[in-house]
C-alpha cells in the first residue's frame, strides 16, 4: 500500500506511543505554565515561582519578597491557568461541533456562538442586570444559546446541508457583532467602551482567581461530558441517520453536547472575550497526531489547546516591548493562515 | 415472523409516501423490495429500522412493536445500509467498520476480542481485509459500498436492511454480495433495481408502486410480463432459465 493512501496519523496503535504522548503533553503544559509565570516585565526565576506556589499550595514557608509572591500567585499563575482552561475548552468545543455538524470548518467563533456570547455578556455588563462574574457568564450563556439556535434555523431555512451552517454562522456573527456595537455606542460611557472593545478582541488582562474558579471547572465538566459521548461522536461519521441506526439517541446526544459547547464557550467568552481560530485549528492538528477517533482526539485537543493558548499568551506579552497585545490578535495571526490551509484541503475534488 | 409490517402509513408534508403497506419476512429469509424510483423503498426501510415514525400501523421485530423498543435495542438486532452515506472525515476502512460495534459496547467499556473477531470476519466477508488501513475518501464507489456492508455485518444483526447494495458494484461483486446475504443466517430486506438479480437470490419479493404493495410472493409468481408493464412501463419477455431454474427477464425495445 502506498504511503499516500494510508492514514497520516503520527501516533499509531502502540500503547507506548500513546503513553509517551500523554506524558509529554502534560510535561509541556507544566513547562509552558511555569514559563508564563516567569516571563514578564519583572522576570522571576523558575525556582522562585516554584517556592511561591509551594508556599500557597502546601503551606511551605520559603522566604520570598511579598511582591514576588503576589505577582506569581495573584497575577501570573491565575492568568496562565485561565489561558489553559480557555484553550482546552475552545478546542474541545471545536472538535464537538465539527463532529456533530459534520463540517471541518465548524467552531464557536466561525458559527457566531462566541459573538452571541459577547452580546449577552455586554448586555449584562452595560445595560446592567446585576454586575458580577456569574451573571456576566449567565448572560453570555443565554447569548450563546440564542446565537446557535438562530444560526441553525437560518441554515435549515437555507436548505440545510453542511455548507449552509458556515454561511449562516457568518451572518450570525455579523448580526451579533452589530448588536454588541449598538449596545456599546448607545449605552456605554467612554471608559466602559474602551474596556469592552479591548475585552472583545480577547484579552487575559485583569484575570483573577475567581475567573479561574469558574473557567477551570467548566472546562473539566465539558471535557468529561464529551469523553462520555466519545463513541457517540464517532458514530456521527456517516451522518445522523447512520448514528441513529447504530443505536445513538441522536436528539439527546446533540442537545447535551451542544449545551456543553455553549456552556464552555460562554464561560470562556465572559472572562477572556471571543478568541477565534483555536477551536478550528487545534482539532485538525490533534487529528493529524492521533487520528479521528474521539476517545483519543478529545484529550489530545484539550492538552494541545491549553498549551497553544498559554504559548499565545506568552507571545502576546513579549512580542512588543512594554505593551500587551490582545491574545485574540495573536491567535488570529496564527489561526487565519491555518484556516486558509484547511479550507484549501477541504475543497471537494472537481 | 422476523419482521412484520402491517398497514403502515407515512407521509412527508401532505404527500403519502408509504400508503398502507403490509409485508412479512420469516426468519433467515431474504425479501427483495422492487419498484420504480420514488416508489417508497428507502422510506419503508427507514421506517422498519425506526429512523422514521410511522403515522399509523404496526412494525414488529420478532414479537415486539418497535415503538416500544429503545433505540439501542433496535440497533443490537437491525443493521441498515443506506443508499448513500459518506463522510468528510479522514477515516480508514477499519475505523468505518469498527463503528458497527457501537451498539454492543458501553460508553466506557474497552474494545475486546469479540469486537475484533466481528470486525475481521466482516472485512473478510466483503474482501476488504487487506485494505483495512486505506482512507475512506480514496476508495472507489463499489469499495465504499462494500465497507458499509462490512460495518452492517460487524453489527452482527438478526435483521439486515440493505438499500440498493449492488449500486456501484461490478458484476462479480454484485453476485458476491447478494450470495453472501442469501447465505448468511440473517433475515434480510433488500431494495433492488435489477429484476434478474432479485429473481436469482430472493426468497420472496414485494413490488412497490406509489407507496403501495402491488404484488408480493415467490419470485416466479410476482414477476410477470403484465406486472412489469404496469409498474415499470416496460415490455418484457420472461422465461425460466435453463441454467439456474429461476425467472430470467429480457426487455423488448419495439
Ligand atoms: N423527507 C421527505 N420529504 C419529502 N419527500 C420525501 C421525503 N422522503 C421521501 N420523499 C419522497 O418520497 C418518495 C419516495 O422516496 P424513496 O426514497 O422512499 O423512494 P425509493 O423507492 O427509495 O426510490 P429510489 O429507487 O429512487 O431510491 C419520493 O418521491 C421522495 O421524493
Ligand atoms: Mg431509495
Amino acid at each position: 500500500m502506498s504511503l499516500a493512501l494510508s492514514q497520516p496519523v503520527l501516533i499509531g496503535r502502540w500503547w507506548w506511543a500513546r503513553l509517551a504522548l500523554a506524558a509529554s503533553t502534560i510535561l509541556l503544559l507544566g513547562f509552558m505554565i511555569s514559563l508564563a509565570v516567569s516571563i514578564g516585565e519583572i522576570s522571576i526565576p523558575l525556582a522562585t515561582t516554584a517556592k511561591a506556589v509551594a508556599n500557597r499550595l502546601f503551606g511551605a514557608s520559603f522566604e520570598l519578597s511579598r511582591i514576588h509572591q503576589g505577582i506569581v500567585w495573584d497575577y501570573r499563575l491565575s492568568r496562565a491557568l485561565m489561558a489553559a482552561s480557555a484553550g482546552a475548552a475552545l478546542a474541545l468545543s471545536g472538535a464537538i461541533l465539527q463532529a456533530l455538524l459534520r463540517n471541518p470548518l465548524a467552531e464557536p467563533y466561525v458559527l457566531g456562538i462566541s459573538a452571541g456570547a459577547s452580546t449577552g455578556a455586554v448586555a449584562v455588563m452595560i445595560l446592567g442586570f446585576g454586575y458580577g462574574v456569574l451573571t456576566l457568564s449567565t448572560g453570555a450563556f443565554i447569548g450563546a444559546i440564542i446565537a446557535f439556535v438562530l444560526v441553525s434555523a437560518l441554515a435549515a431555512g437555507a436548505g440545510g446541508g453542511a455548507d449552509r451552517i458556515i454561511l449562516a454562522g457568518v451572518a450570525g456573527s455579523q448580526l451579533f457583532n452589530a448588536l454588541t456595537s449598538y449596545i456599546v455606542t448607545t449605552s456605554a460611557n467612554a471608559e466602559q467602551a474602551r474596556g469592552v472593545m479591548f475585552w472583545l478582541l480577547g484579552s487575559l488582562s485583569g484575570v483573577r482567581w475567581t475567573d479561574v474558579y469558574l473557567a477551570a471547572p467548566v472546562a473539566l465538566v465539558g471535557f468529561l461530558i464529551a469523553m462520555f459521548h466519545a463513541r457517540a461522536l464517532d458514530a456521527f461519521t456517516f451522518g445522523i441517520d447512520a448514528a441513529a441506526s447504530l443505536g445513538i439517541a441522536v436528539n439527546r446526544v446533540r442537545i447535551v453536547l451542544l449545551g456543553a459547547t455553549a456552556l464552555m464557550t460562554a464561560a470562556m467568552v465572559s472572562v477572556v472575550g471571543s478568541i477565534g481560530f483555536v477551536g478550528l485549528v487545534i482539532p485538525h492538528a490533534a487529528r493529524f497526531i492521533v487520528g479521528p477517533g474521539h476517545g483519543r482526539l478529545l484529550p489530545t485537543c484539550a492538552m494541545i489547546g491549553a498549551i497553544f493558548m498559554v504559548a499565545a499568551d506568552i507571545v502576546s506579552r513579549v512580542i512588543i516591548p512594554q505593551q500587551i497585545l490582545p491574545i485574540g490578535v495573536v491567535t488570529a495571526l496564527f489561526g487565519a493562515p491555518a484556516f486558509a490551509l484547511i479550507l484549501y484541503k477541504a475543497r471537494r475534488p472537481a | 415472523m422476523s419482521v412484520s409490517v402491517s398497514d403502515v402509513y407515512w407521509s412527508a408534508g401532505n404527500t403519502m409516501i408509504v400508503n398502507g403497506i403490509s409485508i412479512e419476512v420469516s426468519p433467515g429469509k431474504m425479501l427483495g423490495l422492487l419498484g420504480p424510483n420514488g416508489s417508497g423503498k428507502s422510506s419503508l426501510l427507514r421506517l422498519i429500522c425506526g429512523l422514521r415514525k410511522a403515522r399509523s400501523g404496526v412494525i414488529a421485530l420478532g414479537d415486539t412493536d418497535i415503538t416500544r423498543m429503545p433505540r439501542l435495542d433496535i440497533a443490537r438486532r437491525v443493521a441498515f445500509v443506506e443508499q448513500q452515506a459518506t463522510t468528510e472525515m479522514q477515516v480508514t476502512v477499519l475505523d468505518a467498520v469498527r463503528l458497527g460495534r457501537t451498539p454492543h459496547r458501553g460508553p466506557l467499556s474497552p474494545w475486546n476480542l469479540v469486537d475484533d473477531a466481528a470486525v475481521n470476519a466482516a472485512l473478510d466477508h466483503v474482501g476488504m481485509r487487506d485494505r483495512a488501513h486505506q482512507l475512506w475518501h480514496t476508495l472507489s464507489g463499489g469499495e465504499r459500498q462494500r465497507v458499509h456492508i462490512a460495518r452492517a455485518l460487524a453489527q452482527m444483526p438478526k435483521e439486515l436492511l440493505l438499500d440498493e447494495p449492488t449500486n456501484h458494484l461490478d458484476i462479480q461483486h454484485q453476485l458476491e454480495i447478494l450470495s453472501l446475504v442469501a447465505r448468511l443466517p440473517v433475515t434480510s430486506i433488500v431494495a433492488l433495481h435489477d429484476l434478474n438479480l432479485a429473481a436469482m437470490f430472493c426468497d420472496t419479493l414485494a413490488v412497490l408502486h406509489r407507496g403501495k404493495v402491488v404484488a408480493a410472493g415467490a419470485p416466479e409468481d410476482v414477476l410477470t410480463e403484465e406486472l412489469i408493464a404496469d409498474v415499470f412501463g416496460v415490455r418484457a419477455f420472461i422465461e425460466c432459465s435453463a441454467h439456474h431454474r429461476r425467472r430470467h427477464i429480457q426487455y423488448r425495445l419495439d
